[in-house]
């Protein structure tokens, strides 16, 4: 039976939304702790760090994000780790994140002017005084705009999930789409609600970018 | 039971690899060809003195920009045909990338002609050049010099982004990559190698534009 495109169609694409904000925010979050280990790596002064932290972002910057969730998906069975669509997901999504933040931050770090590290310093900070204290808030500052860019992308890259069987916001269209052969409804409905999460944080970042640019 | 990788099953489908590399090179080359001139065109228009023009060009880039593109192309490749517009699956793909790529080309641009100093505008219509004429000979090259890096960054995503479009069956790497998977079932080996192909294609495309951005960009500036 065809089912008409009501409101109950309406709902269960909108339950969807849960899964995509969640996703979102658990790889941001996991991406973003990973993320600062791997900006600090790529500012560190020892060049060995410096390079596994530079390979491990042109690997994620270097290779399409289905790749990863794929490698992820198929690769965790294969290393006797038996995991749901969710946690081998979220896995991905955290890694992809975690490259792309680190990178984010290590322009945001070396951002700041060299004469700030020279001066804590000469202060006799210690490494995680210096970091903590006087160069990660400032880079803090500069880093907001793009971050919050980055994190569009990523909610955007969450629509991958659905490609893996994760039931989110692309894949619960999708479902609606074929139940109820209106996929054009179903696929512009779910176009919408992506755009009003992700408009508003797109605008926020311009408008931070603009009042930086101002300042400088 | 540990597992045993095998490589050498993927080695009879090499040619079918190969295939797939050539494809997505070509469907990224299309998608980034028309990209960049939608980009421009878009760009322009979004500093057209027609106030429809503007609002058209603003839409287009923002609801590309702010929807995912797997979302896109479902809408282009599975909506459409309701309205009567249908499109077979690579057409629909090339159409899905162009698009995706001239909106984030577009605003990457603006930020060049935005760069461009007023003084370049003004001593073009001095020299009684039209407002397009002024954006073709004076001020598109510098602008594109100024952004050429980050626009070789959005290619490289483009790139990227042509795996997508396995999710409606056109044909490229992954798709190929999928079906060599329901041979042999070596899900794990076959994303290895077929990731590995989509590094060496980014890195080589990366190279291809450093040549580009020496070749034409390279000119001094006083």
């Amino acid at each position: 039976m065809i089912r008409q495109f009501g409101l109950s169609e309406i709902l269960s694409i909108l339950a969807g939304v849960q899964s995509t904000v969640m996703l979102s925010l658990v790889a941001f979050a996991g991406g973003g702790i990973v993320g600062l280990a791997i900006a600090l790596m790529r500012t560190s002064e020892r060049s060995w760090l410096q390079r596994i932290a530079g390979s491990y972002i042109d690997f994620f910057q270097g290779t399409p994000l289905l790749m990863q969730l794929f490698l992820v998906f198929y690769g965790l069975p294969v290393f006797g780790y038996k995991v749901g669509p969710w946690t081998a997901v979220s896995i991905g999504l955290t890694l992809h994140a975690s490259a792309f933040l680190g990178e984010i931050w290590r322009g945001s770090i070396q951002a700041v002017p060299k004469g700030q590290t020279e001066a804590a310093k000469a202060l006799g900070l210690s490494y995680f005084n210096r970091m903590r204290d006087v160069v990660l808030p400032q880079a803090m500052r500069i880093s907001i705009a793009p971050t919050v860019s980055f994190l569009v992308q990523l909610i955007k890259g969450t629509s991958l999930a659905a490609i893996v069987g994760f039931v989110e916001l692309s894949r619960s269209a999708q479902m609606i789409a074929s139940t109820t052969y209106k996929p054009l409804l179903a696929y512009g409905f779910a176009a919408i609600v992506y755009f009003i999460i992700c408009f508003p944080l797109s605008r926020f970042s311009m408008n931070l970018e603009k009042r930086f640019q101002v300042k400088t | 039971m540990t597992y045993e990788f095998d490589f050498s099953v993927l080695l009879p489908y090499w040619e079918q690899f190969l295939r797939g590399c050539w494809l997505t090179v070509l469907l990224s080359t299309i998608a980034i060809l028309a990209g960049l001139s939608i980009g421009i065109v878009t760009a322009l228009a979004k500093q057209s003195t027609v106030a429809w023009v503007r609002l058209t060009a603003t839409t287009y880039v923002e609801a590309i920009r702010n929807t995912p593109f797997l979302v896109q192309v479902f809408f282009i490749y599975f909506g459409l045909p309701a309205i009567g517009i249908s499109f077979q699956p690579w057409s629909a793909a090339v159409l899905a990338l162009s698009l995706n790529c001239g909106a984030f080309s577009a605003e990457v641009i603006r930020g060049g002609i935005d760069a461009i100093s007023r003084g370049q505008f003004e001593a073009g219509a001095a020299l009684g050049l039209k407002r397009l004429q002024v954006y073709r000979y004076i001020v598109l090259k510098p602008a594109l010099r100024i952004i050429f890096p980050a626009l070789s960054g959005q290619f490289v995503l483009a790139l990227l982004t042509t795996s997508i479009v396995s999710s409606i069956s056109a044909e490229e790497l992954t798709s190929i990559a999928q079906s060599i998977d329901t041979l042999t079932f070596r899900s794990f080996e076959i994303y290895v190698v077929t990731t590995v192909l989509y590094l060496v294609m980014a890195l080589g495309f990366a190279h291809i534009f450093k040549a580009v951005d020496r070749a034409y960009f390279s000119y001094p500036v006083k």
